[in-house]
């Protein structure tokens, strides 16, 4: 079975590269390119696949899972410039798809060996865009 | 390899746009009391009207180095011109020529969003690795209809055989 957790950061980005040009820096990330950053009120969902314990009937200890999501995202990532200071966004463009995919990176090993699989994550933006992504 | 850097990462993209329309769910074939059976309320022949909420899904292999699976000016353009001008402060029944022989139940209307997107999708995006998966459609925030796109041509399919096999039994 499936279960979900979700939690919340807010964090700051500029969507460009600085091999680009303005103009081809606005084509590709529009609003998101503005030079100065601006901010996002993240939402993420991480969703967990395993069987209940026939004992506890729990597949996970979500205080155990609350820890993970904190130590791997929400403490490197609130309130923080996500360019300037949580790595690799020094040096690729922490739009949604890529800050989706890092944060699978980061949760996908804290999983191992526990009776929950991570199945996938889904970081909202905004409440009108998000990205998924399930380690393809 | 999942997860080494030169992979390209396979990612969804969901994005949620707003229209608000009028329908009257009434069908032709059945008699006026069945007709009141059937769709309820919804039969009214004044019709009445919802805000609707579309989200669309989108798949692709994702180029790390850009981030981006489509330009979302370009897809929020592409979504108004191909379906939110058509809809939004719309007659459903009136002003779409799929209703004319159609009831415009949610279940229909996300069949129809999901043809005409995928239809022009190519023309928009064909050079780009993103495919148009799914269209999501909430009549209200109780009632909510999916189709995936790659399930359309099956559905053409079985909705020929049903027009062709009623053209039988009707000869």
């Amino acid at each position: 079975m499936l279960l979900t957790r979700r939690i919340e950061f807010s964090a700051s980005h500029v969507c460009r590269r600085p091999d680009w040009s303005e103009a081809e820096n606005r084509a590709l990330y529009g609003e998101e390119a503005s030079p100065r950053g601006h901010g996002h009120n993240f939402v993420l969902e991480v969703t967990l696949e395993g069987e209940p314990d026939p004992v506890t009937g729990m597949v996970v200890d979500l205080k155990a899972v609350k820890t993970i999501l904190e130590q791997e995202v929400v403490e490197p990532m609130d309130h923080r410039h996500l360019n300037a200071e949580v790595p690799p966004f020094d040096r690729t463009v922490p739009t949604t798809e890529n800050l989706a995919v890092e944060i699978w990176r980061r949760l996908e090993p804290r999983f191992r060996g526990s009776p929950a699989r991570i199945h996938a994550v889904r970081l909202y933006e905004t409440e009108d865009l998000y990205v998924e992504y399930a380690g393809l | 390899m999942p997860g080494s850097d030169q992979s390209r990462p396979e990612v969804r993209l969901g994005r949620r746009y707003r229209f608000s329309a009028s329908h009257r769910l009434h069908a032709e074939q059945l008699s006026a009391e069945r007709n009141r059976e059937v769709f309820g309320k919804c039969n009214n022949p004044f019709g009445h009207g919802h805000d609707y909420v579309m989200e669309i899904t989108l798949a692709g292999e994702l180029d790390p180095a850009a981030g981006r699976l489509v330009p979302l000016d370009m897809l929020d353009h592409f979504i108004r011109r191909v379906w939110l001008d058509q809809v939004d402060r719309r007659n459903l029944n009136l002003d779409l020529a799929e209703f004319a022989a159609l009831v415009p139940t949610t279940e229909n209307l996300a069949l129809v969003a999901a043809r005409r997107l995928a239809e022009a999708w190519p023309h928009w995006f064909g050079a780009r690795p993103a495919r148009l998966e799914k269209v999501r459609i909430w009549e209200t925030p109780r009632n909510i209809f999916e189709v995936f796109v790659s399930s359309l041509e099956t559905q053409e399919n079985s909705r020929n055989e049903i027009v062709i096999e009623s053209r039988r039994q009707g000869s």
